[in-house]
């Protein structure tokens, strides 16, 4: 496979994946919001702007102008309008190796965002737009693993969606956990209840939580759910599962299993697969929370630089 | 000059109210109201059919265009770049006995054309022998002197060749344009037929039309064939479509004839040449190129031998190509053989080379290097068509009777300063077709590009691109200028009677 192709998959698959998170983000706010006193209210917007590791999150912040950089604005790049475009601009780069459905749901979604513009009506039933933009990418992956050939392709694509993932995961529960008091054992009331429940469902992981735990909010389990559960799609260590098993693929189809992606992603796996929720708190979720995040990083220079822009000389010399 | 198509207003059905007749060829109608033979049953078919649902199957085939993507660029153009093609679903039907015309006039023009560019970048025996004026290869400015003396796979210089044609009044075919270097428009005759067939299931069964939808195997094997002699594996050639990528005109063209040979397609940035073999770049390392179809000007191939600012290409490719390590198909040069002045030399290329008389004629055209045809021109530039020799796709072009007294001055004022660069041709009535117009029938003028594939063996996938004019009296129908297509259909003999089990019969050894 073209080193280019996959540097676009990678891509598309990791723009896709901030749009859909940034739209659960902000909608689970807005439906916070009607919930809080007006006070708390103003201090959640900043929360989300941390927790989306958005520019801005100091000073007052007004909603509508706020609403509009994380929904609609072209010039912040990571605006859900801007990741659909640039998610649908590398697709369109190498439109050749996807399936003709993935593309066609794709510029429908894009077509559909670039419709809304965000006037007074848009902002009451701005909850549907956050359901198609969920909705739309969740169909695209659907539709990405019905149709598409389970290859190299679509292994990028898994490891841009997961390094994605993880990544975002952590920061949003880096600056939860910031933010809150050190996460008990014991159960929450009220307000802080409030906010832990829109983290469960900021993770889409309310229900599953549930099933696991009871409705009782414990913060400890909330920790260990969203860090360390293996089956859950949008805990960390899920995602990092995940990062490993595509580098294994990759690594063998392009033997080049030795060099340093699979190492580094092997590393971090372990990490979460042998850690316990209780040494993560002593040792403080926060810096935890920010190794996942570098080490995160590290694979994604190492996924460049052995896949997608390696020098030639060393090629030459093999 | 111009008639309703149905004798008395009282009786016309709704959808042909406002057909119109000039004195163009029609190509439904003989008469006002009679329609030929081959015709009638999709005449029957429009009037059966309520303009609401006229609208609807327009409405469905537009709104599948858009979802797919299948867009083209327009340059210089401000409000959004990406345009859907506008397709029409009325079919344009060729007749078999027609298009056996068609495909072996073609034929023996691309033959010719191919021993026409072995002869000038070799011994150029035709120049020794003055049919064809040295000054005008020369002085062409797609001649490509690095060329001289390179022998390239099968002396086939043009394996992909999409020729213009238009029908003349009195109902034949004639060359209107070769277009030898990139061409392109083949994905619009794939898409439009699937669209049609969607749209239509039913009167298309029943007409007996010659599939098309083999056109990208074909292409491949035209590829494989012209594989080079150094080719490490032979049976298994590394082909891939270069393209200059995401902004081209025809980007949508290129990822689509990817997808469907199964090849990779590849910008300039991701090939890089070593020891002249030409590699691409992929995530298990670096892969031998062997055939490249290139879809990237002569001038952008390669900046060390062409363009110095080029960065679409791809740094020593001329190079490669030279050692035979790699095939470039189209070969470089080739546009000197589709010069619009060379063309008006084709009728005699194919008299010289193959000793047969032209089977499709050309347009007549003048030359504004010859004296006497210049001052002919510059007299009746309102009534000529006047162009570019380089370019195409409908760019650097003069409409006498649709211009103005400005354009035709600025004109003469070109045509005098460099009367190598352009030549003119009597304005051509194109034939004219139905086409849909918000939901009503009317004529608009149409041409035919069928697409030639020459490698081992020559393919003429039965059907085309035909081009619609879709602005009323408009005689352009380049989608650059507001052209939109049709689906084109090739009936199989006796009106798709006998059509069972056919093998087509459209393939033929190179001569």
């Amino acid at each position: 496979m073209l080193s280019r192709v996959a540097d676009s998959l990678y891509w598309m698959s990791r723009y896709l994946e901030r749009a859909e998170h940034t739209a659960r983000l902000v909608d689970v706010e807005l439906q916070l919001w009607l919930d809080q006193s007006p006070e708390t209210g103003a201090g959640r917007w900043r929360f989300l702007l941390e927790g989306l590791h958005a520019p801005g999150a100091k000073g007052a912040v007004d909603a509508a102008k706020l609403m509009n950089a994380l929904v609609f604005s072209r010039t912040n790049a990571s605006s859900i309008v801007s990741c659909i475009a640039t998610a649908r601009e590398n697709l369109r780069h190498v439109r050749e190796q996807c399936s003709s459905e993935m593309w066609e749901q794709l510029n429908r979604l894009y077509l559909n965002v670039m419709q809304t513009s965000p006037d007074e009506a848009w902002m009451v039933k701005s909850h549907g737009f956050f359901r198609a933009v969920q909705e739309g990418t969740h169909l695209f992956q659907g539709i990405t693993d019905a149709t598409m050939s389970h290859g190299e392709g679509w292994q990028y694509i898994q490891l841009g969606r997961y390094v994605e993932r993880t990544d975002t995961l952590a920061s949003l529960m880096e600056a939860h956990f910031k933010r809150n008091a050190q996460p008990a054992e014991q159960v929450v009331e009220s307000a802080e209840y409030l906010e832990w429940v829109a983290l469960l469902r900021s993770c889409l992981a309310f229900e599953a939580y549930c099933k696991a735990y009871t409705a009782e909010i414990r913060p400890l389990r909330v920790a260990e759910f969203l860090i360390l559960t293996p089956e859950f799609p949008h805990s960390v260590r899920f995602s990092v599962d995940r990062i490993n098993a595509a580098l294994h693929v990759i690594g063998d189809l392009t033997e080049r299993r030795e060099k340093s992606p699979t190492r580094i992603a092997g590393r971090l796996r372990a990490q979460l697969s042998f850690s316990q929720i209780e040494e993560i708190m002593v040792q403080g979720p926060h810096a935890y929370l920010e190794n996942v995040r570098s080490e995160c990083a590290a694979i994604h220079s190492a996924i460049h630089e052995i896949y997608f822009d390696y020098p030639i000389e060393s090629e030459m010399a093999s | 000059m111009t008639a309703t198509a149905l004798p008395s207003r009282s009786r016309v059905q709704p959808s042909f109210v406002r057909y119109q007749f000039e004195t163009a060829y029609d190509e439904m109608f003989s008469a006002p109201g009679v329609p030929r033979e081959h015709y009638q049953a999709l005449h029957r078919t429009l009037l059966g059919l309520p303009q609401e649902e006229l609208l609807k199957r327009q409405q469905a085939a537009d709104l599948t265009f858009l979802h797919e993507g299948i867009t083209f660029t327009v340059y210089g153009s401000k409000e959004g770049t990406e345009k859907i093609f506008p397709n029409d679903l009325v079919p344009r039907i060729i007749p078999s006995i027609e298009w056996a015309k068609i495909e072996k006039g073609l034929t023996q023009r691309l033959t010719a054309l191919n021993m026409f560019l072995r002869d000038i970048y070799h011994e150029g025996r035709i120049l020794s022998e003055g049919l064809v004026p040295r000054e005008l290869v020369y002085s062409c400015k797609h001649f490509r002197r690095e060329m001289r003396g390179l022998n390239v796979p099968r002396d086939i210089y043009v394996s992909i060749c999409g020729t213009d044609l238009v029908r003349l009044p009195d109902g034949n075919f004639a060359v209107l344009e070769d277009n030898l270097r990139v061409p392109s428009g083949v994905s619009y005759m794939l898409a439009n037929r699937k669209v049609l067939k969607r749209v239509f299931p039913t009167m298309f069964r029943d007409y007996g039309v010659w599939p098309v939808d083999h056109y990208p195997q074909a292409l491949l094997a035209t590829l494989r064939s012209l594989t080079p002699e150094n080719c490490q594996y032979r049976q298994d050639p590394t082909t891939i479509l270069l393209t200059p990528g995401v902004s081209n005109s025809a980007y949508f063209e290129h990822t689509f004839l990817a997808q469907q040979m199964g090849i990779e397609l590849v910008e300039g940035r991701d090939l890089l040449v070593h020891d002249n073999v030409v590699y691409m770049r992929t995530t298990a390392g670096l892969r031998r190129v062997d055939v490249i179809y290139r879809r990237v000007d002569d001038d952008f191939l390669d900046p060390l031998c062409f363009r110095p600012d080029s960065i679409l290409g791809v740094p020593g490719l001329f190079n490669a190509y030279r050692a035979g390590n790699v095939t470039i198909a189209n070969a470089i040069g080739t546009g000197v053989a589709d010069d619009k002045a060379v063309y008006a030399y084709v009728p005699e290329i194919i008299k010289f080379y193959l000793n047969e008389e032209a089977i499709l004629p050309n347009v007549p055209t003048f030359l504004m290097t010859n004296g006497k045809h210049r001052n002919h021109v510059l007299q009746n530039l309102e009534k000529m068509v006047v162009k570019a020799v380089g370019e195409s796709g409908g760019y650097g072009m003069l409409i006498g009777p649709h211009s103005t007294e400005q354009q035709r001055e600025e004109f003469r004022a070109r045509i005098l300063a460099e009367p190598r660069n352009y030549i003119a041709q009597p304005t051509l009535s194109l034939s004219c077709a139905p086409c849909l117009i918000d939901g009503e029938v009317e004529s608009r003028h149409i041409d035919l590009r069928p697409y030639i594939l020459m490698g081992e063996k020559v393919t003429l996938v039965p059907g085309g691109l035909t081009r619609v004019a879709l602005r009323k009296g408009s005689l352009v129908v380049n989608s650059s200028q507001g052209g939109g297509s049709k689906d084109t259909w090739v009936l199989r003999e006796g009106n798709g009677e006998d059509r069972v089990a056919k093998i087509p019969s459209f393939e033929r050894k190179a001569g």
